[in-house]
């Protein structure tokens, strides 16, 4: 059986390979924010309140570019809804979990901590405290994501833009997903949804990012019932 | 007024991801529901990704040549035989950065 902080450093290592993109994500993150003017604190502040990356570039490309309020604070709300769905899927691993507990580790609910906690509970089944690991992972990246971002305020944008780092950031998703290409049920999913962004793109508040998982979940529903 | 923006998306957002986790009973959900719920890996990233490298900076569709296809397609065949994540990331970007530095000059 493996203890509490075992499993809590297990986590730990999964994320680390993440670092390679999380941190220069966080940077740029950071010096964006600077170089669209606006106020350092504030510019940390969204790291700590919102903590969520791609939606706090956009919340602050949005403001800047004089688009209300209300305009920011949906497409925050769309983009970040996907966390319901990682939330409807740890809930399983969490249940256990007293109320004040459970409203803790939420905060620490990341796309590339959800990934890894999500791979290693489903291989071991038993595990008697999967929180611990959920809580490793999103302990860390919350760490590196306030530091990274932090940096990014300093620094400013010393990173060239020719290096072109943004592209990190599909790389590290596809990373997390790269093993169930071998599975066709999976790749499908994966096709229907990356297509269904391409369509819907353009889509305001950047609805994109919850309209096509919808889809393609509505897919991955049809697809069982012909399964069967 | 931002100061009020950055609090109420920081409300909604630890919402997202507060709700399911504390305020749904798992009870709720049918075992349909559970068996779609194995796919949201596959549901939701590929919507970062496909964007990502088939867009550019601003919301255009890239060239077949655009060399963040290539990186992608590096990163896909090293991660899909390495099965891991630095070294998917790190083959992306060689590739990409070869190409940019490299072979466009």
């Amino acid at each position: 059986m493996l203890s509490k902080s075992k499993i809590f450093f297990k986590g730990i290592v999964a994320v680390l390979p993440h670092m390679l993109s999380v941190i220069p994500f966080g940077i740029i993150t950071g010096a964006i924010g600077i170089e669209l003017g606006f106020d350092p604190i504030l510019v940390y502040a969204t790291s700590l309140i919102i903590f969520g990356g791609a939606s706090q570039i956009i919340f602050m490309q949005l403001l800047s570019g004089g688009a209300s309020s209300l305009v920011a604070i949906t497409s925050v709300g769309v983009i970040n809804s996907r966390h319901l769905l990682y939330g409807a899927v740890l809930s399983e691993y969490l249940e256990k979990l007293s109320f004040i507990k459970k409203l803790l580790i939420s905060y620490f609910i990341v796309d590339q901590g959800f990934a890894e906690s999500n791979k290693y509970i489903k291989q071991n089944k038993n595990l008697s405290n999967p929180h611990y690991y959920v809580l490793g992972t999103g302990v860390t990246l919350w760490f590196c994501w306030q530091l990274s971002t932090i940096s990014g305020i300093i620094l400013g944008s010393f990173i060239p833009d020719e290096l072109g780092l943004k592209f990190a950031i599909p790389l590290t998703f596809l990373a997390i997903i790269v093993n169930d290409l071998r599975k066709l049920d999976h790749v499908f999913v994966m096709l229907v949804s990356g297509f269904a962004s391409l369509i819907l793109f353009n889509a305001p508040f950047k609805s994109y990012i919850i309209l096509s998982p919808i889809v393609a979940l509505i897919a991955a529903f049809i697809m069982l019932r012909f399964k069967k | 007024m931002t100061w009020f923006s950055i609090i109420v998306s920081g409300i909604i957002t630890y919402f997202s991801r507060m709700a399911m986790v504390a305020l749904i009973d798992r009870e709720m959900l049918g075992t349909k529901v559970k068996e779609v719920l194995n796919y949201v890996p596959a549901a939701v990233f590929p919507a970062i990704i496909f964007p990502g490298v088939f867009f550019n900076d601003f919301g255009l569709l890239v060239e077949i040549t655009d060399p963040k296809i290539y990186g992608a397609i590096v990163a896909l065949v090293v991660g899909f035989y390495s099965r891991s994540v630095i070294a998917t990331i790190v083959s992306g970007l060689l590739s990409y950065w070869f190409i940019i530095f490299f072979l466009l000059r």
